[in-house]
C-alpha cells in the first residue's frame, strides 16, 4: 500500500471525487493558483479548471453562504477554510443556514456540503491561530463533525463526507498535513459515525481524535514497557458519536481516559464522560479522567505553548491515576 | 394611450396583491386571537414589491426572501391554506409547522425560503445563481431583503463575488425605511441603497416599490440582463409597510400623519385606478376577483383551524437526511397532489464548461500586481 502524507491523502480524495462527480467543486482562499495554503489542493486547478477550483476573496461568510446556496440546488460544494479560526466569521452560514435548512423547510431541502480545513494548535502562532474548535460545531444538531487522525482516515472520510447528504464539518490537524501513513488506493471510503480501535488493549481505554491520537499512541507504547496494556479508541467522528464503540471498549477495560486538544469546559470529552457514567457506571473501576488543553488562551512562547497542550507525560499520568498507580 | 399590458396580466397582478393584503389582514387577526404566535411580519403595503417581479419572471426562476415572507410564496402560487397552517403551527403547513411565519419554503414553486437572520439569505442567493451558471442554465435568482440588511457584511461580501463572477442574480432591497424601529437614514452613511452597487461595478437602480408596473418593468429588464450573462442587478424598491415591523410592534417611532400620507400611495387602488382609466375592466370585474379571493382566504383560515398539530414524533425527522431518504413534497404530503419537483443533472451527465477566471485574465492581474507564479 502506498505511503502518503495526510495532505496528499486529502488531495487524492478530492481529485477522485471531483473526477467521479461534476457537481463537486472546491472553493476557498488560495486553493487555485497558489495550490492551497497547506497544499491540499496542489495541482487541482490545472486538472479541473477555474469553475471547479475557485479562488475566493477573503470573505469567509460570503463564500461559505454562497456554497450553502449552491448545495440547496443540487451542487456538492467543498468549502476550504484556510483555518477553522477564520471560519468563525462563517459560523452564521454553517449553523443558522446549513444546519437548519432541512428542518426549516420541513424536509423539502437538503444541503450536501463539506466545510473543511485545519484546526488545533498551529505551532507558535499565538491565540487567534491556535484553537481546537470542534466542540463548537459538535454542539449543533443538523451537522456531522469529523476529525480524522491518519492519512488513510483523512482520505476515506473526506470521500464519505462529499457523498453524504448532510453538511459535514471536517476538522483536519494543522500539524498533521506532513504526517505519513499507508493509504489504500482508489475506492477507500470510511463511513462517518464509526470510531476505530487503533490499538487493542485490556487495562484502560484512551479515547481521543485528531492530532492527540499520536500522543496517545506514544503514551501507550511507554506504558506497555511497564506492563500496562492500553486500548486506544480513535473517535474519528464527533457527531454523531459512536456510542456503541465507546461503551464496548469501556466495558472491556473498565477504565477510561479522554484526551482532547481543546478546552475541557463544555468540550466533546465532557459528553463522552456523560455517556460513560450514564450507560456504563457499573462497569467502571475508577472515575473517568480527562486530559485537555489548559483553560487559557494559547501563547506564542515555546514553553508556554507546550505547557498549554496535552502531551504523552500528561496522558501517562492520567492513565496511572485511573489504575490507582500514581507515583508508580 | 392604450395600455401596453394585457388585461389578463393586470388583473392577475390585482388578484395577487389583493390576496396578499387580505391574507395578511386575516393573519394579523389570527395573531391577536392567539392562534399565531412568535414573530409575525406582515407584508401589508409592500404587495407590489412581490407581485411585480413574480409576473416578470419565469416560474422556475429561483426566489428567496427574509422573514417578511408570506407575500412572495402567495404570489408564486403557494397554497394559501398551507401557508396559514404553517403560521398557526399545524402539521399541514409547508414545513409541517416546524418553521412558522419566518420560514415559509415552497420548493415546488421555487420559493427557497424565508430566513430569520438579517442578510443571511443574500449569499445563499448568489450560490443558487452560481449553480445555474455552473450548469449553464439561463435561470435567474431573485433575492429579497430589507433595507437594514444592506448594512450587514453578507451584503458587501456577496456583492463583490456576484459582480466579479457575473452571477445571474437580482437583489431586491425592500426599502420600507425602517430597520425594525430605526429609520434607515439614522444608521446609514449612504441611505440610498442602490448607490452601493456602484462600489462593486454592478448595476443598481431605485424603483417605485408602490407601483406594481414599475416593479414589473424593472425586474423584466434586470432578468434579461442577467440571462444575457451581464451580471447581477440591485434594485432598491422604495416601499412602505402600513403596519408595525411585526405584530409585536405598535410602531410608535413614526407619526400617524406619515402613515396616512403613505397610505395614499397604496399600490392596490393605484392599479385598479389604472385599469379603470384604461377602460380594460369595470368595477364588477374587481368585485368578482375580491369575492373569489375573500373566499380563498376564509377557506385558508378554516383549513388551518381544522388541521391538527404536527405529531410529536415529527421532532425526530428533518434534522439529518438519512441514507436513501427522499425529500418531502408538501402538496403531495398534505393534499395528495402529484407535483413536479426540481431535478438536477447527475455528476456523470453534467459537463462544466464555465471558465470562471480565464487563465490569461488571472495571469494579467498577477503580472500587473508584480507577482510571478
Amino acid at each position: 500500500m502506498p505511503e502518503l502524507m495526510y495532505r496528499e491523502a486529502l488531495n487524492q480524495a478530492l481529485a477522485e471525487e471531483m473526477e467521479r462527480d461534476a457537481n463537486v467543486y472546491l472553493i476557498g482562499e488560495e486553493v487555485g493558483r497558489y495550490n492551497g495554503a497547506f497544499k491540499v489542493s496542489q495541482g487541482l486547478l490545472d486538472k479541473f479548471g477555474s469553475a471547479r477550483i475557485i479562488d475566493a476573496p477573503i470573505s469567509e461568510l460570503g463564500f461559505t453562504g454562497l456554497s450553502v446556496g449552491a448545495a440547496m440546488v443540487g451542487l456538492r460544494p467543498v468549502v476550504e477554510m484556510m483555518t477553522w479560526n477564520f471560519a468563525i466569521l462563517a459560523m452564521d452560514q454553517i449553523v443558522n443556514n446549513a444546519a437548519k435548512l432541512r428542518h426549516m423547510s420541513g424536509g423539502q431541502l437538503r444541503c450536501p456540503i463539506v466545510f473543511r480545513g485545519p484546526g488545533g494548535a498551529g505551532g507558535r502562532l499565538s491565540s487567534q491561530h491556535s484553537q481546537a474548535l470542534e466542540a463548537n460545531y459538535a454542539h449543533f444538531p443538523g451537522l456531522k463533525v469529523i476529525a480524522p487522525a491518519t492519512p488513510a482516515d483523512a482520505k476515506g472520510m473526506l470521500k464519505a463526507a462529499i457523498r453524504d447528504e448532510n453538511p459535514v464539518v471536517m476538522i483536519e490537524g494543522e500539524r498533521l498535513y506532513a504526517i505519513k501513513g499507508e493509504v489504500p488506493e482508489g475506492e477507500h471510503v470510511v463511513p462517518l459515525g464509526k470510531a476505530d480501535v487503533k490499538r487493542e488493549g485490556t487495562d484502560v481505554t484512551i479515547i481521543t481524535w485528531s492530532r492527540m491520537y499520536y500522543f496517545c499512541m506514544q503514551a501507550a507504547e511507554e506504558l506497555a514497557k511497564e506492563g500496562i496494556n492500553v486500548e486506544v479508541l480513535d473517535l474519528r467522528t464527533l457527531r454523531p458519536l459512536d456510542e456503541e464503540a465507546i461503551l464496548a471498549s469501556v466495558r472491556k477495560t473498565n477504565r477510561a481516559v479522554i484526551v482532547e486538544e481543546g478546552w475541557g469546559f463544555a468540550g466533546v470529552g465532557a459528553s463522552v464522560v456523560d455517556l460513560i457514567q450514564s450507560q456504563a457506571f457499573d462497569d467502571l473501576d475508577a472515575p473517568v479522567e480527562r486530559v485537555t488543553g489548559l483553560d487559557v488562551n494559547m501563547s506564542y512562547a515555546a514553553n508556554l505553548e507546550n505547557a498549554t497542550q496535552p502531551d504523552a507525560p500528561k496522558i501517562i499520568a492520567a492513565v496511572k491515576k485511573v489504575l490507582y498507580r500514581e507515583g508508580a | 394611450m392604450a395600455s401596453s399590458y394585457s388585461k389578463n396580466l393586470l388583473l392577475d397582478m390585482y388578484r395577487k396583491m389583493y390576496l396578499i393584503r387580505r391574507f395578511e389582514e386575516r393573519a394579523g387577526q389570527q395573531y391577536t386571537l392567539g392562534k399565531i404566535a412568535g414573530f409575525c411580519h406582515l407584508y401589508i403595503g409592500q404587495e407590489a414589491v412581490a407581485v411585480g417581479p413574480t409576473e416578470a419572471l419565469r416560474p422556475d426562476d429561483y426566489m428567496l426572501s427574509a422573514y417578511r415572507d408570506h407575500g412572495q410564496p402567495l404570489a408564486r402560487g403557494s397554497d394559501a391554506g398551507m401557508v396559514m397552517a404553517e403560521l398557526m403551527g399545524r402539521g399541514t403547513g409547508y414545513s409541517k409547522g416546524k418553521g412558522g411565519s419566518m420560514h415559509i419554503f415552497d420548493i415546488e414553486h421555487h420559493f427557497y425560503g424565508g430566513y430569520g437572520i438579517v442578510g443571511g439569505q443574500i449569499p445563499l442567493a448568489a450560490g443558487m445563481a452560481f449553480a445555474s451558471r455552473y450548469r449553464n442554465e439561463d435561470r435567474v435568482t431573485v433575492c429579497f431583503f430589507g433595507d437594514a440588511a444592506a448594512n450587514q457584511g453578507a451584503f458587501h461580501e456577496t456583492f463583490n463575488m456576484a459582480s466579479k463572477w457575473k452571477l445571474p442574480v437580482i437583489y431586491i432591497c425592500e426599502n420600507n425605511r425602517y430597520g425594525m424601529g430605526t429609520a434607515i437614514a439614522r444608521t446609514s452613511a449612504v441611505p440610498e441603497i442602490y448607490k452601493r452597487a456602484s462600489a462593486y461595478g454592478m448595476r443598481g437602480e431605485p424603483v417605485d416599490g408602490m407601483d406594481v408596473l414599475a416593479m414589473y418593468e424593472a425586474v423584466k429588464d434586470a432578468a434579461e440582463y442577467c440571462r444575457a450573462g451581464k451580471g447581477p442587478v440591485l434594485l432598491e424598491a422604495n416601499t412602505y409597510r402600513f403596519r408595525g415591523h411585526s405584530m409585536a410592534d405598535p410602531a410608535t417611532y413614526r407619526t400617524k400623519h406619515e402613515v396616512e400620507e403613505e397610505r395614499k400611495n397604496d399600490p392596490i387602488p393605484k392599479l385598479r385606478a389604472y385599469v379603470l382609466k384604461q377602460g380594460l375592466a369595470q368595477d364588477d370585474v374587481f368585485e368578482a376577483i375580491e369575492e373569489e379571493v375573500n373566499a380563498v382566504v376564509d377557506q385558508s383560515v378554516k383549513f388551518a383551524d381544522e388541521s391538527p398539530e404536527p405529531s410529536v414524533d415529527e421532532l425526530w425527522r428533518d434534522t439529518i437526511v438519512e441514507e436513501g431518504e427522499e425529500d418531502v413534497r408538501p402538496r403531495e404530503r398534505v393534499l395528495g397532489m402529484k407535483v413536479k419537483w426540481p431535478e438536477y443533472p447527475s455528476g456523470q451527465e453534467l459537463k462544466v464548461t464555465w471558465d470562471l477566471e480565464p487563465r490569461e485574465q488571472a495571469e494579467a492581474a498577477d503580472k500587473k500586481a508584480g507577482l510571478i507564479r
